[in-house]
């Protein structure tokens, strides 16, 4: 401390920068990843001042030659891969035809969940049919994980008179209830204190449901996460709170949410939760560290917290440009790899898959899509005027439950 | 507008934005400059690109993604004394901020008796048109208009959106300044099966380089008539235009362009002289800033009036994806409703 103000110098504001931009060469060799296995797992009614390491390592279950390692993952299920697996697969081959679909002008906007299909596929297949998840814009993979009918995404995407919300709603932002998938909304954050709300309502009733809750590093800045963080730690919610960190919020570098000083799962600690940081790439730490959290929750433990590790290795959407604002090698140069290919190898190693198979399943997806799309088309895009298209009157429907009398008015002055 | 040795520049509406930024921070070291995206890559409509190059990481810079934060930040550094001119990515993603909006920047001077003040302004794409559905397409302007220590302003070209972006920067009181998103690249009325027109094509596309005002509170009389007064603003100065042509109307338009405070001298004049009026914005009708308008217009021109007032807005529903079109209140409708005004005794 000193009184004279002559002593100090003038401040400078400081705004965290990316460590590269375009024209640089990305390298991430100074990024810690502790070896696959070294991070071991806790029982789930482990006290939280036991856990506190969980949220500054990373959870890792595949090594770099394919093998599961360390405590996470005890007798998987052969099936369970084959089936993580297709789902990443399918995921990937849904967003390459849906991308080409938009830029042939068949539709507004589509949003691509590359590299990070791991996440939700493996996490949807660790929870309960009886679950409920709050997802963004970017967890398609949770429908790929079920199995959910192709046909009904496309007809959403191109807003045909075969859509479920009758072209009401922008393209991705879908909401299949039977699919445990909530209605996604535009406006970011605002579901992740719903999802918590949803897991106390379970609390409440006396059921054995969990909810999960799905929000990007970006989205974490907004008031909304605070309070799903404050609420979860403070009613111990059945609940689990999912950070997918992929470096990018459309061109804005995750230390502008995060400052860089501590991980998000770190700053999860201090609201008392049970914080996880996971390999958001390997398939294997994404499943294991799904189903402890959702165990810890559905057996009354709490909330928890996972921080997943992961790239955006596309474009924020079909609107954005990424070359602008990061290098493009900086995905290759990202160090955990993609997950289709590490649990490829992984099942390659135990003799259940082979390259030929990968290869062959690859043109599968690709041609179940093309097909699928093809179908979709079929019932109209969005802007062909010259086909039948969603009703107009739709747009004065479920405003509320009865129509009031000046909505129904206003209709007629529409002609509908 | 500017006499014929005024140098300019033919800009779109982005361009010009920018421009005005640019005048502004050159000329006063108090502006600052931030928002989601607003600081590397110039904002996702590139309304700020090139200016954290030019004035630094201090003065143009990225922030999380709190909207809340960024306009509660705004308050603090205003009643420091910077000026901040911040941009909310998506009118409709302001809700977040509206707490500081409302509560906070809007009352700072009032109930300190002018110890703290708030001059900034808050930036936001408006309106529809581009397929954005329900969450990037709303019209929130009467949520402002309706808060007493707002101003409210909405351009709808590139000359008037320098001259009033540099106006409301200068302002002592916080100013809402929304952008019509689908005017950015070119004028647009309504017929969306048309080929687009560039800013390039049409006169206010030209833009004095350098600094020039245009005063916060004036409308634009944009086609004088003697039928009928339209009050209209944003993309739909440009829908009564093209509305007036195909119904042969021979309506008066006004733009208003600040919508608070509103220049109710404009309106008046013209109303009294035409005797009928028709009010048209894309925002939902009840409580819409129409019904305000309707008002001032039978309270201070009830005696000229020959018609009854009528308004085409949006409908009372969320803003649909694909029915873009049916939502939008086009020149068909607005043409309908010229014609209804004039069949009236
Ligand atoms: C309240 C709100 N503010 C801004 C936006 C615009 N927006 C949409 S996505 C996005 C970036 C989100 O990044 P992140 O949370 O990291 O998720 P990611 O896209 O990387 O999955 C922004 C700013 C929005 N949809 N809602
Ligand atoms: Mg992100």
């Amino acid at each position: 401390m000193n009184d004279n103000k002559n002593d100090y110098a003038p401040l400078a504001l400081h705004v965290p920068e990316p460590p590269y931009r375009p024209g640089d060469t990305p390298d991430f060799s100074d990024f810690e990843i502790p070896a696959a296995g070294e991070v071991p797992m806790p029982p789930v009614d482990a006290p939280l001042a036991e856990l506190s390491y969980l949220s500054h390592d990373i959870i890792r279950v595949l090594d770099d030659k394919g093998k599961a390692q360390g405590t996470w993952v005890k007798n998987i299920d052969d099936e369970l891969l084959d089936k993580g697996l297709r789902a990443m697969m399918r995921t990937r081959a849904f967003d390459d035809r849906m991308q080409k679909a938009q830029r042939q002008g068949k539709t507004s906007f589509y949003m691509q969940c590359t590299g990070e299909e791991a996440i939700a596929t493996a996490q949807r297949m660790a929870l309960l049919d009886t679950d409920m998840h709050f997802p963004t814009y970017r967890q398609q993979g949770l429908l790929f994980a079920q199995d959910w009918p192709v046909d009904k995404m496309m007809n959403q995407i191109y807003s045909n008179v075969e859509d479920d919300l009758e072209g009401l709603q922008l393209p991705v932002l879908y909401s299949f209830k039977e699919a445990g998938y909530f209605t996604v909304s535009g406006n970011l954050a605002t579901q992740y204190i719903q999802a918590v709300g949803w897991g106390m309502a379970s609390a409440i009733k006396g059921d054995t449901n969990i909810a999960a809750a799905w929000i990007g590093d970006g989205a974490t800045a907004e008031g909304d996460f605070h309070a799903a963080m404050v609420f979860a730690g403070v009613y111990q919610a059945p609940v689990i709170l999912n950070v997918v960190d992929n470096r990018w919020a459309i061109s804005t570098y995750h230390d502008i949410a995060g400052a860089g000083t501590a991980t998000f799962a770190q700053r999860a600690s201090g609201y008392g939760l049970a914080a996880l940081r996971v390999d958001g790439n390997d398939w294997l730490a994404a499943y294991a560290a799904s189903r402890w959290a959702a165990e810890r929750a559905r057996r009354g433990h709490g909330a928890t917290f996972i921080e997943w590790v992961t790239y955006r290795a596309g474009a924020h959407s079909t609107s954005d440009d990424p070359s602008k604002y990061r290098p493009k090698e900086e995905h290759e140069a990202w160090p955990l790899g993609d997950p289709i290919d590490r649990l490829k190898k992984h099942l390659i190693v135990k003799k259940l898959w082979s390259e030929e198979r990968h290869t062959q399943a690859e043109a599968q997806y690709a041609d179940e899509m093309r097909s699928e799309a093809e179908k979709a088309e079929a019932n109209g895009t969005l802007h062909q005027y010259d086909r039948p298209r969603p009703s107009s009157k739709s747009v004065f429907e479920n405003v509320y439950k009865e129509m009031p009398e000046h909505l129904r008015r206003q209709r007629q002055e529409m002609g509908v | 507008m500017f006499d014929d040795k005024t140098e300019t520049k033919t800009m779109n509406m982005i361009e010009a934005i920018r421009d005005a930024h640019d005048v502004m921070m050159e000329r006063d070291s108090n502006v600052v400059v931030f928002g989601e995206d607003v600081g590397y890559f110039g904002g996702v409509f590139r309304c700020t690109a090139g200016l954290q190059e030019k004035y630094g990481k201090s003065r143009a810079f990225d922030t999380p993604i709190s909207e809340n934060g960024i306009v509660g930040a705004a308050v603090g550094m205003a009643a420091y004394g910077l000026r901040p001119c911040v941009e909310v990515q998506f009118a409709d993603y302001m809700f977040p901020a509206y707490d500081q909006i409302t509560q906070e920047a809007a009352r700072l001077r009032f109930r300190s008796k002018g110890q703290f003040t708030a001059p900034m302004t808050i930036r936001m794409p408006t309106g529809g048109g581009i397929f954005g559905g329900m969450t990037h397409s709303q019209s929130p302007e009467a949520l402002f208009t309706h808060v007493a220590g707002l101003k409210t302003v909405i351009p709808c070209t590139p000359y008037d959106a320098k001259g009033l972006l540099i106006s409301a920067i200068e302002d002592d009181d916080p100013v809402i300044f929304l952008e019509p998103k689908r005017l950015y690249n070119g004028p647009f009325d309504g017929h969306h099966d048309r080929p687009v027109v560039p800013w390039s094509k049409h006169p206010a596309g030209e833009v004095p380089v350098g600094y020039y005002n245009i005063p916060l509170g004036k409308a634009a009389t944009i086609r004088e008539g003697s039928d009928v007064t339209v009050l209209a603003y944003g993309t739909m100065r440009f829908v009564a235009e093209v509305a007036a042509e195909e119904t042969g109307v021979d309506a008066e338009i006004l733009d208003l362009r600040t919508l608070l405070p509103l220049d109710l001298e404009a309106i008046e004049q013209s109303v009294r002289k035409t005797g009928r009026c028709v009010i048209i914005h894309e925002a939902t009708r009840t409580s819409g800033f129409g019904a305000e308008l309707l008002s001032i217009v039978q309270e201070s021109c009830f005696y000229h009036l020959e018609a009854p007032v009528m308004r085409v807005t949006g409908w009372d529903t969320p803003y649909p994806h694909a029915q873009e079109w049916e939502y939008f209140p086009g020149p068909k409708r607005v043409g309908e409703a010229l014609k209804k005004v004039m069949e009236a005794a």
